[in-house]
């Protein structure tokens, strides 16, 4: 009596993990059937992946032919900025916006998970104008620009970015505090008039008074919009796009300014999108196979190792729902492949106890007795254990460096999956075979699938 | 006790006759990629009413002019249409010419340009070739005090050896399935590959620290005998853990979702093949390589 106390008291978690395990079943069940239980002190839901709630997965590659190498950072920071303040106008919980670099290439990766319209969604952002302001370049740089372009082979000539006469300067839509609509107090005209934040409003003071006298030209979505004058120096940070707008025109360019203004172009290169309807039929579907395996498993380990089968489909029990509840808490975005990982590592995981108890077998078969043959079956199967599950870890990290967010998602369950497993294979199941030797259990080997009168098992 | 080492040459040939047919197999049909690495559009829908065929659903949209489009039944109601990259406007397009058909209910859109396209096959193939390199180095490091009769290192290529039966056997397969079933190689694709990488180590492992730890208890007459005891002492231990792992891999595949049908596929197959190499090809590489030592020393000394 005493000493199964003592294992208790000297393994704690155990009452943890039930209450946990308590918790992390009602809310499985609430998937499926919402049965009202033990009242619980957290309800977090799981976080799901792209694919089980559906939703969108976009790219897209910033043009950055007009930045200065050293800036780049800076301006795909501003595109992320403005990209972000437009999603979060789609009530998407936690939308994913994010800056990617590979190679040369410079991107805006922007995940909406469990968004509706995904086409406006895309509208939306697509829409996203790109303001700068650009100033004019000396005869002599434009000079040496057109000679270039001469030079140049027809081909080259089309794809040849740089404008002879006005040459960018840091004044860029991500500066832009708001943009409204004015009109001209004499003509009736419409105009727009722009206002920047302090930072722009600096930026725009130094680019009029180093160009008074001479032209300053605005691009809009790459091209010139307006090419003013300077009169003076203008500090305050406001200026004044007047040109040829109908009055709907201009209250449109205003709406679009005010969302956001890029500091770059970007264009659409990848998408992917999953309807809400085929992710929930996924998620189902997944779970149920989760299940199944689970049960599998379940009984293959106490049909073939008896009585330490039994204690170690508890502690896949366990194990299970502790990786649930860790899946929850992280949180761990869930996707059908990482679901897929969740129920190979449940197999995996297995596997470190198999490995502990045909090597206890072994020791019995030798003549140990059951207390030490457990032991040795421990120290001995735990080397092995380690490096298979490094090798497996190793394939994790390369996984999770590869793959886009949803094979990066199988990656972490798997690799958070063999952590939890080498945990409780080496804890749970040793302490529960621990608690269960006793004097009666040596004469009892038949439970262990072992016959000592013959060579068996 | 059953004698793998010395049977190993029939070992040997069958691997050497499946991997051929692999190879085979991917020259003569290629590898049926996926547009997650040859870019393009694929479009899955739901019909609502009828199901249409796809001659008039091609049809339909030929005045678009999209270009070469794959229209391939799904389910019962279901359509996947694959075609070149397209952009929004164009896939808003697309649909609403659909819909002229019957209603329909889109489930899916991919659409991947090219350079991304290419992009990801870069990276795929050197993740594989990371792995391999890693998992070499960690080997040889973990069995670094092994170094008689067989160096550490050897421990390591011999394991990767297996594992390259492992990558071409399921690969080869797969070109197979692509070219009669249409079975598309995509991400998730190389995922289980590498899963099968990792996953086939830790069976090889489990036998190399048998033989090292036998080695040290000096079990067994000649390296040849170490070898062979040691695989019959872990041969239930290796079939039991690969069967757990089956037995999960089967039941997504028999229940789970239908994009992740093929990856358990991939996935048994790999465990399947990777069991089989751990038991039967890895070990009796070391016997082998240690084999051809002593030929060589032998020679050294007749001269």
């Amino acid at each position: 009596m005493l000493a199964i106390f003592a294992g208790f008291a000297d393994y704690p978690k155990a009452w943890n993990s039930t209450a946990d395990w308590l918790n992390a079943r009602k809310n499985e069940l609430s998937i499926f059937r919402g049965l009202p239980n033990i009242p619980q002190f957290f309800n977090k839901p799981f976080k799901l992946g792209l694919d089980l709630q559906g939703g969108t997965h976009l790219v897209y590659e910033a043009d950055l032919s007009n930045i200065e190498k050293g800036k780049y950072s800076e301006s795909m920071q501003g595109v992320r900025d403005v990209i972000e303040r437009r999603v979060n106008l789609f009530g998407v919980t936690e939308p994913l916006v994010q800056v990617d670099t590979v190679g040369s290439h410079y991107r805006l990766i922007v995940e909406l998970a469990g968004i509706k319209d995904i086409h406006q969604a895309i509208a939306m952002i697509g829409e996203t104008p790109s303001l700068d302001f650009r100033e004019q370049r000396s005869d002599l740089e434009t000079q040496a620009i057109i000679e270039r372009y001469n030079g140049l082979a027809p081909e080259q000539q089309q794809t040849f970015s740089e404008d002879p006469y006005f040459k960018p300067t840091d004044l860029t839509g991500k500066y832009l505090k708001s943009a409204v609509l004015q009109f001209d107090p004499n003509t009736n005209k419409p105009s727009i008039g722009l206002e920047f934040d302090s930072d722009g409003a600096k930026l725009f003071e130094d680019i009029t008074s180093r160009n008074v006298g001479k032209k300053v030209a605005i691009y809009l979505d790459g091209s010139p919009i307006s090419i003013p004058t300077v009169q003076e120096a203008i500090s305050g940070g406001k200026a004044q796009i007047t040109g040829s707008f109908t009055i709907d025109e201009a209250k449109q360019l205003a709406r679009r300014l005010n969302a956001g203004a890029l500091p770059v172009p970007i264009k659409l290169i990848n998408q992917q999108s999953i309807g809400a309807s085929l992710g929930e039929k996924s998620l189902h579907q997944s779970l149920f196979a989760g299940l199944i395996g689970i049960l599998a498993v379940a009984l293959f380990m106490i049909g073939w190792y008896r009585l330490p089968g039994v204690l170690a489909v508890i502690s896949l029990i366990i194990y299970t729902a502790v990786t649930l509840m860790i899946f929850k808490l992280i949180p761990v975005t869930l996707t059908l492949a990482g679901i897929a990982g969740f129920v190979l590592s449940v197999g995996m995981a297995v596997d470190a106890n198999i490995l502990i108890f045909e090597r206890t077998k072994e020791e019995l078969r030798w003549g140990k007795s059951l207390g030490g043959a457990i032991e040795e079956g421990f120290k001995r199967a735990w080397t092995s254990i380690r490096d298979s599950n490094v090798s497996s870890l190793i394939t994790c990290a390369v996984l999770f460096w590869l793959g886009t967010s949803i094979i990066k998602g199988f990656a972490l369950t798997l690799a958070i999956g063999i952590f939890i497993s080498m945990f409780s294979a080496i804890t749970v199941t040793r302490n529960f075979l621990k608690l269960v030797v006793s004097e009666k259990m040596e004469k009892r080997l038949w439970l262990f699938g072992i016959n000592r009168r013959g060579t068996n098992g | 006790m059953i004698n793998v080492v010395g049977k190993r040459k029939i070992f040997y040939g069958f691997s050497l006759a499946l991997i051929g047919a692999g190879i085979f197999s991917v020259i003569f049909w290629g590898l049926h990629f996926g547009i997650d690495f040859k870019g393009g559009s694929l479009i899955e829908i739901n019909w609502q009413g009828q199901r249409p065929d796809a001659k008039t659903v091609k049809d339909i949209l030929s005045p678009l002019d999209l270009g070469d489009i794959s229209v391939q039944p799904a389910g019962d109601t279901g359509m996947i249409l694959r075609l070149k990259d397209i952009d929004e406007a164009t896939h808003q397009n697309v649909l609403s010419t659909l819909e002229q058909i019957g209603p329909l209910q889109e489930t899916r859109f991919d659409s991947v340009g090219p350079v991304i396209g290419e992009e990801l096959k870069r990276r795929a193939y050197s993740a594989i070739a990371m792995v391999l390199l890693l998992i070499i180095v960690y080997i040889a490091f973990a069995f670094r005090k092994v170094s008689r009769p067989v160096a550490s290192w050897k421990y390591g290529v011999a394991a990767v050896i297996a594992l390259f039966h492992d990558v071409f056997i399921p690969t080869g397969i797969f070109s197979i399935l692509g070219h009669y079933a249409g079975v598309e190689i995509d991400l998730l694709f190389v995922t289980g590959l590498l899963t099968i990488l990792g996953f086939s180590v830790h069976d090889t492992i489990v036998v190399f620290d048998r033989i090292r730890e036998n080695l040290r208890k000096g079990v067994g007459k000649s390296f040849e005998d170490t070898v062979n005891v040691s695989i019959n002492q872990t041969i239930t231990r290796s079939i039991n853990t690969s069967l757990t792992v089956f037995l999960t891999l089967l039941a997504i595949y028999i229940f789970g979702g239908v994009s992740t049908r093929f990856f358990a596929l991939l996935l048994m197959i790999g465990i399947f093949f990777g069991t089989y190499s751990s038991i039967f090809v890895a070990s009796s590489l070391l016997v082998t390589s240690e084999a051809w030592r002593q030929k060589r020393i032998a020679k050294k000394l007749g001269r």
